[in-house]
């Protein structure tokens, strides 16, 4: 889960790194009042999931209040690449002199957290790390050991960043253990003329997985804002809405990523990821059906369950029940393969639902799908 | 032969005597696994009877090796006890650690695995289906019963794909299935199967299976031109999957790979493996190589 900047701002203060003043409101008015309070300049920033704030215009310096209330009314609401807008951080403005790029993210490869710091910060940091690599320090974290005032002051070395930059790192380093992070970014981490370090603007990514000992976050950041996605949330289904008309039911991500290749290659769009993973039960089953067929967009739906430890006559039993309770609306292509798939089908079969159909294969049940969606 | 797992391993479960791990212990047993045992400090002492089998619980990982000589245990343990779980496992100097348990924080893994790496200790998974030498002994939660012994091995981070693949194939068989998991941090990766299928003198084709987000298949990839004389068959998921997670600018600096399903298919035909549109395709050519494979001998 992605934080906000405010909020990783907030996990910065707490855990002693020096950030600037500022506040946090979705109302222009109050951006007026913050920014009186903040001695009347401020800088007005979207807050947003994504990079490119800046360059969409969701960044702003303003003069005085009055000004703040403008821009805040014209920034909440905002689209950035498809980012609705719904609240605005005003900053006190600072006084630059460098800027500098500290991280510690996950290296997958090498199974460690890596420590990452450039004297050259700002927004060009990929490209200095393209361009060149020599400018940009990276050093592993031994998890044991985590990072110490010395193992900071290497990193900081290494980069070419100011002695004063080290207390940042080792607290950067607390914020990773102590929140689960998978991501911690201080781009830019700067020094003011004044001589003061000052973490600019931070992007914090928290592992869900760690939710159950991270409880702080939940609602306010994990933000549905799709409504299908939210009911299904609801019902503690894996969904994920798609632009597409081929509703997607499966079980195991990786067959339900494959499905929805499968269904490309045919010529048509997935409407959805869903996983319903190992237990297909009835309930789940209907949860799943009314979820994808209250989605307007949708002209098939296509179950693909593999039985490997659920048998497929279980499965088919699920699907009968669910369209008990679930009015099926459009037509419904099963393939059930696998432990009991001719139990299953049988079952089915039996059944004789006017809008189910099913396929033997995978790749014969995504073209059927594909074609009852795009036949006019 | 085999790689990992055979039937002369002598399996532990750790989380034995919970819902999943009496489910899936009783499945290990129908399969033929030789499973020697449970832990459970607060049930030690006695057995517990699982198709009229008497399984013994033991106090710790080192008590149940030391009274079975087992050389493998398998993790069912729930995630906030996996990282513990693991390192009393490598710190008893167990061989092979497979963990079942979904959902174990990244820090816990990179703590886990870093350490038993350093103490010889093969962890395979976390969040992965385990690992079966068919005919011989199943590690984990992969079903037995939809395929048979034979000479293709496959390695995976999807459990469903695996299935889905190991049926598709069941008239050939397999050597030994990897499930090494999907999570961004795994123990044993799709390398260390590769380099293992190589040595197998069991195992005359690897299937390898992947899906979108970091970079291990075009690590694989790379392993593959220099060390694979085999012939090696692809696929991969995601294609079409909605775009991840971002990792802000760091991600992107430390791989240097978008993680891309396309990025990924394109490094492994580069590096001569051949890669399937779809499941069913992947099974076609993982066929036909073994067919010339044959006319050629």
């Amino acid at each position: 889960m992605d934080l906000y900047e405010h909020q990783a701002r907030e996990l910065f203060a707490e855990h002693g790194i020096p950030v600037p003043r500022a506040e946090v409101t979705d109302s222009p008015e109050e951006a007026r009042r913050i920014a009186r309070r903040l001695g009347g300049r401020a800088v007005v920033k979207a807050q947003v999931k994504t990079g490119g704030r800046g360059k969409a215009g969701g960044v702003r310096i303003v003069a005085d209040p009055a000004a703040a209330e403008l821009t805040a009314r014209q920034i909440l609401g905002m689209d950035i690449k498809g980012h609705t807008v719904g609240t605005v951080m005003l900053a006190q403005p600072v006084d630059v002199e460098t800027e500098f790029y500290v991280s510690y993210v996950l290296d997958r490869a090498a199974g460690r957290f890596l420590a990452i710091a450039s004297a050259e910060g700002g927004m060009e940091i990929e490209e200095v790390a393209a361009t060149r690599p020599a400018a940009v320090a990276r050093i592993p974290v031994d998890p044991a050991e985590g990072v110490t005032s010395a193992r900071a002051g290497e990193i900081a070395a290494a980069a070419g960043l100011p002695a004063q930059a080290t207390d940042v790192l080792v607290r950067l380093w607390q914020v990773m253990i102590r929140e689960d992070a998978l991501l911690v970014e201080v781009n830019p981490l700067v020094r003011t003329r004044q001589g003061e370090i000052l973490a600019l603007d931070g992007k914090v990514t928290l592992d869900d997985n760690a939710s159950f000992r991270q409880s702080r976050w939940g609602a306010e950041s994990a933000g549905h804002g799709d409504p299908l996605e939210a009911a299904a949330a609801a019902k503690g289904l894996n969904y994920v809405k798609l632009d597409g008309e081929v509703g997607i039911i499966g079980n195991g991500a990786g067959l339900v990523m494959s499905t929805l290749d499968v269904v490309a290659g045919c010529g048509a769009r997935p409407a959805n990821f869903l996983d319903i993973g190992g237990g297909a039960s009835a309930e789940i089953m209907a949860d799943g059906l009314s979820v994808i067929l209250s989605d307007p967009a949708v002209k098939s739906v296509f179950v693909n369950v593999f039985g490997g430890i659920t048998a497929c006559d279980a499965v088919a039993e699920g699907i009968v029940r669910a369209l008990d309770t679930v009015r099926l609306t459009k037509p419904l292509v099963v393939r059930l393969d696998g432990n009991n798939a001719t139990r299953g089908r049988a079952i089915l079969d039996t059944h004789r639902h006017p809008l189910v159909q099913q396929a033997t294969t995978m790749d014969g049940a995504a073209r059927r799908a594909a074609e009852l969606a795009t036949a006019v | 032969m085999a790689i990992y797992l055979t039937e002369e391993s002598r399996v532990l479960v750790q989380g034995m005597t919970g819902a999943e791990g009496m489910k899936h212990t009783r499945r290990m047993l129908a399969a033929g696994t030789n499973i020697v045992g449970g832990v459970n400090p607060r049930k030690a002492g006695r057995a517990v009877d699982i198709d009229d089998r008497a399984v013994p619980v033991f106090r710790s990982v080192v008590d149940g090796m030391q009274s079975t000589g087992a050389d493998v245990t398998v993790v069912f343990v729930p995630p906030a006890f996996t990282k513990a779980a693991v390192i009393e496992a490598a710190d008893a100097g167990i061989g092979l650690t497979v963990v079942i348990t979904e959902g174990v924080p990244v820090h816990d893994t990179v703590a886990f695995t870093t350490h038993a790496a350093a103490r010889g200790t093969r962890v395979i998974g976390p969040n992965c289906p385990g690992l079966i030498t068919p005919g011989q002994a199943n590690a984990g939660i992969i079903p037995a019963d939809i395929t048979k012994p034979g000479r293709i091995g496959l390695v995976s981070k999807s459990g469903t794909l695996t299935y889905q693949l190991m049926y598709e194939l069941r008239d050939i068989g397999f050597s030994t299935c990897v499930g090494i998991g999907g999570d961004p941090v795994v123990g044993t990766s799709h390398i260390d199967c590769l380099a293992a299928f190589e040595e197998d003198p069991d195992t005359e084709l690897v299937v390898l299976i992947g899906e979108i987000g970091g970079d291990a298949e075009e690590r694989a990839a790379a392993h593959i031109r220099e060390h694979v004389t085999k012939p090696v068959v692809g696929y991969i998921a995601g294609f079409t999957a909605p775009e991840g997670k971002t990792m802000g600018h760091a991600g992107a600096i430390v791989s240097g790979s978008s993680g891309t399903a396309q990025a990924k298919k394109a490094a492994l035909e580069a590096a001569g493996v051949r890669v399937g549109a779809t499941p069913t395709e992947t099974a076609r050519l993982a066929l036909a190589l073994l067919a010339e494979g044959a006319r050629r001998r």
